[in-house]
């Protein structure tokens, strides 16, 4: 590994147009920058790590984003590319996004993920700590350290666990959310609550999960299901929009077995 | 692989550490009944009691959320707190292959003794034995626990839980979904911690870096904390300290960390007290997507359970320029099979790293760099068909043309060593306690399992070993073994330590320099990849150590960090890592210097045998090395803790 040259001579111009917000209390807008030396083998991420090493060594504050681990993930990459979140590609996340996906010449807008549920705290990063408080309130299978039964003493198909596993795989990044017109989160909801009623381990508490985490999300904001489908075609993992159908059944179904809502966690 | 089965209590006149600081605290007696007994002779809190206790975690990755759902669950009162915006981002949400656990499902002949051996062996005999011994014993129960919470692992047809092979092993011993198991099993442990938060008996605070431990009378009672958002400084005083912090891998710029991953919070609890071990044991993880540009920002891992079906090689002639499919079989070169017959493409990571070095060395590389070899999947695709592979592999082949834009199931993949995995870390006691009373240190943030290697799927395994089963009952040991006074974040202690992280924090930005803190991250990782990678020498680490000096000082003098520190400043953020980074850089090379011996993934040129395998030093060497801070005037003091092997002889670690 050198960290040294590339021998791809090949250069892209591309135009950005990048939202800056200094916090959460301001007015933001559109700043524009030109980019000409831009390698179609960058990720759009690595592009704007190029233009903040020169904002800084102009003594000029960087774009504030947000990234971590950069293959796809973990979930913190956000932006809504020309009005995309997460970009153009097909089940792909922001730091997956390489330039040689756009034509040299290009303009490009990147834009916070909106969602009156998830405040801009500054340029593009946003605040989600929502999803967090939904997944607090029923989440989870209560099961404390120590008290598990042997693995195996419980069979599970392999079709559920692929199907359970098909919804765990949600990164919980919020593009289902940015790219709904209603802004709702029921893609987010609906891939927990069918990753654990599709396992026998997230049977006992089937009712009270879902029952507890669609109130949950109700209190947070976020806006109704109008089956636009946005949510699906903008998830980077692929969550299928059948979970939100899955959800509404779970619902009716620990309605109609008397599921009273909340109920305090005595465990 | 013959197991040495003889068992001896403790020697007789065992030699001593060199700092009395560096007790061990390893239980005596039968190898299988030292946990147990350990746990036995703990202290116990009751459960009433425990309420009175308040512990401080950093970091949510598999260790920190384990070990504050748990703690919680037990009834501690806890507090968590991490940089990311939610516990769930956490690094261990990256780590894909799998799982170890010495379940033995497969009945292939596996056993807790087995996975021991394994671990104590491919760590090339600088692990602590008893330490490995209680990892792969409660290895079986994290198994059984994640299972509980739904962690929806591969399946077989009967419903039974599947396994596959890794490296340095002859069983079938882990875990796994899909390519993301790294993901689920945090998500499980971030789910059980969110159910805490939910009932109020965690304190969650996401957005916020330890910037300072404060020790108090000789004991961890608090930290100082950045709220990121809002740039305030934050004074949290507690009974005990669980820093869960991760690796330092990010020392090279170039890693596959994820980009906010540092060695802050333990480099700041080493300067007041906390010794830091064998710093220069890191892991180089053999299958990486190549560097393609000056402009990268990091690297990207492919699990190394490809090798499990992907086979390894270079062209025979130096300066092949044929396409790989038009490279006829006769004049390719599997060197890993060539080489290590009996283990194959599936020798451990270290082993296979140095090979793919030592090929492209002899100018045998592939791709545009010629710093590339093959992994390639055309005789699994004949085999099984592309659907079979596609299922085992089919998330990780698509992450590689993403990136590559080239098709695995059509061309062999291009892979290159990259820096993973960091197995030195804060020195802990067996009850993973610090040289620093009432600071705990957990997963890859600690020194304790993994020796000189790890082996895959073995980080899961210790993180969780750590917060789920390990850390619940050891803290016992100093909540209630020591007389612990009232703490308030208002005293003098915590009051100067906040001045400090003040004053460093506008040093940093009065500095307004020409240099951005990415540039000099960037440089001090070239340094240390050059000299402080895969091959050592004397002369590179002494190179190594004057680059980064200089580095530093120009740090000091140049760098460029605009804004303010009152909202959120990614640069500042950064600024302060990269300022901890380039002091821990020198003491990596230090230790590397010091350690004349070549084991596991520390390889010095100078020590290796006539076939280029590594050579262990056990006379001089068979001990952790644990680095002393004194001040910012003395240099730092390398102690030792000697290694005893009652069970496991130390023996040539071979492959072939």
């Amino acid at each position: 590994m050198s960290h040294g040259s590339s021998s791809h001579d090949e250069r892209m111009k591309i135009t950005l147009h990048v939202w800056r917000q200094k916090d959460a209390a301001s007015a933001g807008g559109l700043e524009t920058h030109v980019m000409d030396d831009v390698s179609p083998h960058m990720s759009l991420l690595e592009m704007i790590d190029v233009l903040n090493d020169r904002l800084s060594t102009q003594g000029k504050e960087p774009v504030a984003f947000e990234s971590d681990c950069r293959e796809g993930i973990c979930g913190q990459c956000s932006l809504v590319i020309n009005g995309q979140a997460h970009g153009p590609d097909h089940e792909t996340t922001t730091c997956q996004l390489h330039m040689r996906r756009f034509a040299s010449g290009s303009s490009l807008t990147l834009e916070p993920f909106r969602a009156n549920a998830f405040p801009v705290i500054k340029d593009l990063v946003v605040d989600r700590s929502a999803f967090d408080r939904i997944i607090a309130a029923g989440g989870y299978v209560s099961v404390n350290t120590g008290s598990a039964p042997e693995a195996n003493a419980t069979l599970v198909p392999r079709d559920a666990a692929e199907l359970a596993m098909d919804a765990a795989a949600c990164i919980g990044c919020g593009a289902c959310v940015a790219a709904c017109p209603n802004a709702s989160a029921m893609l987010f909801v609906s891939a927990k609550v069918s990753h654990l009623a599709l396992l026998p381990q997230g049977a006992p508490e089937r009712e009270r999960r879902v029952v507890a985490m669609v109130e949950a999300m109700d209190r947070e904001g976020f806006g109704n299901c109008t089956n636009h489908f946005e949510c699906g075609a903008a998830c980077p993992k692929g969550i299928s929009v059948a979970n939100i159908a899955r959800l509404n059944r779970e619902y009716l179904r620990a309605i109609a077995k008397g599921q009273p809502g909340e109920v305090s966690d005595e465990a | 692989m013959s197991a040495a089965h003889t068992e001896t209590s403790a020697r007789p006149g065992a030699p001593t550490p060199s700092s009395p600081k560096l007790d061990s605290k390893c239980p005596s007696g039968p190898m299988a009944e030292r946990w147990t007994r350990h746990k036995f002779d703990l202290k116990l809190i009751n459960p009433a009691n425990r309420r009175k206790f308040h512990v401080l975690v950093v970091g949510t990755g598999l260790a920190g959320a384990s070990a504050s759902a748990t703690l919680a669950e037990m009834g501690y009162r806890v507090t968590t707190m991490c940089i990311h915006d939610s516990p769930r981002r956490a690094h261990s949400i990256a780590a894909q292959g799998g799982i170890n656990a010495a379940k033995n499902y497969p009945n292939d002949g596996d056993s807790v003794h087995r996975l021991f051996y394994d671990t104590v062996k491919g760590g090339d005999f600088r692990a602590r034995e008893s330490n490995v011994h209680r990892l792969a014993e409660v290895s079986v129960r994290i198994i059984d626990q994640c299972v509980a919470q739904g962690v929806p692992f591969a399946r077989e047809y009967g419903g039974l839980l599947a396994n596959r092979s890794f490296g340095g092993a002859q069983v079938s011993r882990t875990f796994y979904a899909r390519g993301q198991t790294g993901q689920q099993l945090l998500l499980g442990a971030y789910s059980a911690l969110m159910r805490q938060v939910g009932a109020g008996r965690v304190k969650l605070l996401p957005r916020r870096e330890m910037l300072e431990l404060v020790v108090v009378d000789g004991v961890a009672r608090g930290v100082v904390a950045r709220h990121l958002v809002t740039g305030e400084l934050e004074r949290h005083a507690a009974d005990a300290v669980l820093l869960c912090t991760g690796g330092y891998g990010n020392v090279f710029f170039l890693s596959t960390n994820a980009k906010n991953s540092n060695v802050t919070a333990t480099w700041r609890a080493h300067k007041r007290g906390a010794f830091f071990a064998n710093p220069c044991f890191t892991q180089i993880h053999p299958t990486c997507i190549p560097v393609s540009g000056n402009y990268q920002a990091k690297l990207t891992l492919m699990s190394e359970s490809l090798r499990n079906d992907g086979r390894v090689w270079v062209p025979v002639k130096a300066g092949e320029t044929r396409s790989p499919e038009q490279i006829p079989e006769n004049e390719r070169d599997y060197f890993l099979e060539r080489k290590y017959p009996s283990f194959g493409n599936l020798v451990p990571r270290d082993v296979a790293s140095r090979n793919a070095k030592q090929v492209c060395d002899e100018g045998r590389g592939v791709g545009e760099t010629r710093m590339s070899v093959y992994l390639d999947f055309r005789d699994a695709i004949q085999r099984d068909g592309a659907p079979v592979i596609r299922a085992k592999y089919g998330n990780l082949f698509q992450m590689y043309e993403r990136i590559t834009g080239e098709d695995p199931y059509r061309v062999p993949m291009r892979i290159y060593p990259a820096v993973h995995y960091t197995m030195g870390g804060l020195w802990v006691d067996y009850n993973l306690e610090s040289t620093v009373p009432g600071l705990f240190v957990l997963g890859e943030a600690n020194f304790s399992d993994h020796g000189a290697n790890r082996l895959g799927a073995s980080a899961l395994m210790q993180g969780l070993a750590d917060g789920y089963f390990v850390i619940p009952s050891t803290i016992a040991a100093h909540l209630a073994g020591r007389k612990l006074g009232p703490v308030s974040p208002d005293q003098a202690e915590f009051r100067a330590a906040e001045q400090e992280v003040r004053e460093r924090t506008q040093k940093l930005l009065s500095i307004r320099g020409k240099r951005s803190v990415d540039s000099i991250h960037r440089e001090l990782g070239l340094t240390m990849w050059n000299h402080v990678g895969m091959a050592r020498t004397a002369a590179g680490l002494r190179t190594a150590i004057d680059q980064v000096r200089s580095l530093r000082a120009e740090f000091w003098e140049n760098v460029s960090v605009p804004g303010s520190g009152a909202d959120l400043n990614q640069s500042l953020e950064r600024a302060g890592r990269v300022a901890d980074l380039l002091e821990f850089g020198e003491l990596m090379a230090r230790d590397a210097l010091e350690r004349e011996e070549s084991c596991g993934g520390h390889f010095r040129e100078e020590h290796q045998t006539p076939d280029n395998e590594a050579k262990r030093d056990d006379e001089r060497f068979a001990h952790a090395a644990a680095w002393e801070y004194r001040g910012p005037s003395e240099p730092e003091v390398r102690q030792t803790e000697p290694l005893v092997f009652d069970v496991v002889h130390p023996s040539t670690r071979s492959y072939k």
